[in-house]
């Protein structure tokens, strides 16, 4: 048996896994498994308990909260993906998801599992970032908001503490007139980022808005471009405008050196999928 | 350790055992269950190789525990046709020479179980898709895609048989 010996605890209800959270500071919550059992097959995870919260069918929605969709923390990766409202609302997540790991591990895998275990490559903390998510975190004391962009904070960390679940993330609806771009460049289709770009805007009186772009796989952690986003809001979307911000955006990047790719590669391709995602974005936008 | 009691139907057969809560389902089905035809290629979720069907979908069973498997309902490659009567996906895979080595071919048999039931007619694209998950080092992939498409119409046509019967 390749993970280590651990207490399996499967609670019924939310609040019996909080309060298992709280009794054992070293437990880790078992939602899909998809990150959580490598790393325990690796052993480079160790939780002396485990709270698998799979029975807890209260988690397990994608839906309408007034002007946000909610989605819980059991949620699937491939529910999320083919929910009605996503289609509606949010079709870049559903576009992105196509990047997402494969179909058998996104049956099993959930979104909220995936936003905890803060890969660096993962698309979706990047996605959450330009969507101006909030995550629900939630203790047997109480419920925090925290805003993506202060989730992450670095390779597989985020301000999650001990006792904590991320029972929720909360997406704002765009605005009807928004746009979307995502681009990426992987090994093979499915795996981690090498870099990912994504991107949201709305174009007014013929001048960029309201521009959110965030990138994966070329730092400690999925980022917002801020310096792009000054940059462009404001002016018109044109490809040159496009291809020097995203230069400028590159050359301010720490990208990872690894033995498959360079961080200079990395660099390369943040100035080949920015201008791309952006062009995508404007041209939905009506 | 402590053992937990599990209560599991497999390839349609009622099952209990008792399993250390740390024991992965690949493990379980090979070695308690004694099932070998359920291979274990990377143990971490990269190469598909132990994807089984759980409550009908594709799973990798080295990213569960099989405690976690309490009430399901779990299918492996030997719950799909035996050597006197193959199931029309195998018989497929068999024509279309979709295995060379055979290693990685009960967890293509198990993609390919769950794409043809949610999409009896799937495009070329669908497929590569749908086994984009699953590592093969012998076929090129070429041939497994010709026998998914193969047992598309070997099961639409036994659905249409099936139909026809029953009016």
């Amino acid at each position: 048996m390749k993970p280590a010996a651990f207490e399996y605890h499967r609670p019924n209800d939310l609040q019996s896994a909080l309060a298992l959270l709280k009794e054992h500071a070293d437990a880790s919550v078992l939602a899909g498994g998809q990150s959580l059992v490598p790393m325990m097959n690796y052993r480079l995870a160790q939780p002396e308990h485990l709270v698998d919260i799979n029975r807890i069918a209260d988690l397990d929605y994608v839906r309408e909260d007034g002007a946000k969709l909610a989605i819980g923390a059991l949620a699937r990766h491939n529910a999320v993906k083919s929910a009605p409202l996503i289609a509606q609302h949010l079709p870049l997540i559903a576009h992105a998801y196509e990047w997402v790991a494969h179909a058998a591990v996104r049956n099993r895998g959930t979104l909220c599992g995936n936003l905890c275990h803060a890969d660096p490559a993962s698309e979706m903390p990047a996605i959450m970032q330009i969507l101006d998510a909030e995550m629900v975190l939630t203790s047997s004391d109480g419920t925090r908001l925290v805003p993506a962009t202060e989730f992450f904070t670095g390779t597989y960390e985020t301000v999650r503490v001990s006792g904590e679940m991320l029972t929720e993330v909360r997406i704002p609806k765009p605005p009807a007139d928004s746009g979307w771009g995502f681009e990426e460049v992987s090994m093979r289709k499915g795996d981690f980022a090498w870099a990912a770009v994504a991107c949201m805007l709305r174009v007014d009186n013929g001048k960029i808005a309201d521009l959110r772009i965030a990138a994966a796989g070329v730092g400690d952690s999925a980022q917002r471009l801020t310096g792009m986003e000054t940059t462009l809001n404001g002016q018109t979307p044109l490809v040159q405008r496009f291809e020097v911000a995203a230069r400028e955006a590159a050359a301010e990047l720490d990208p990872p050196e690894t033995a498959s790719v360079s961080a200079a590669y990395r660099r390369d391709l943040i100035c080949a999928l920015a201008p791309r995602a952006l062009n995508a974005a404007v041209s939905r936008a009506t | 350790m402590k053992k937990l009691a599990i209560e599991l139907t497999v390839n349609g057969r009622v099952r209990q055992a008792l399993v250390p809560p740390r024991m992965l389902l690949s493990d379980f089905i090979r070695q308690e269950l004694a099932l070998p035809g359920t291979h274990v290629g990377c143990e971490h979720g990269v190469c598909g190789a132990c994807n089984v069907l759980v409550g009908g979908k594709a799973v990798r069973s080295c990213l569960i525990f099989a405690v976690q498997l309490d009430g399901a309902d779990l299918k492996t490659v030997e719950g799909f046709g035996g050597a006197e009567e193959l199931h029309p996906i195998q018989q497929a895979f068999w024509e279309e020479h979709g295995l060379q080595c055979g290693f990685c071919t009960p967890g293509m048999l198990a993609a390919a179980s769950e794409l043809l039931a949610e999409t009896p007619d799937p495009t070329d694209q669908e497929i590569r898709e749908a086994i984009s998950g699953n590592l093969c080092r012998c076929t090129g992939y070429e041939y497994i895609i010709n026998a998914i498409r193969s047992a598309a119409r070997k099961l639409q046509a036994q659905d249409a048989q099936e139909t026809a019967e029953a009016v």
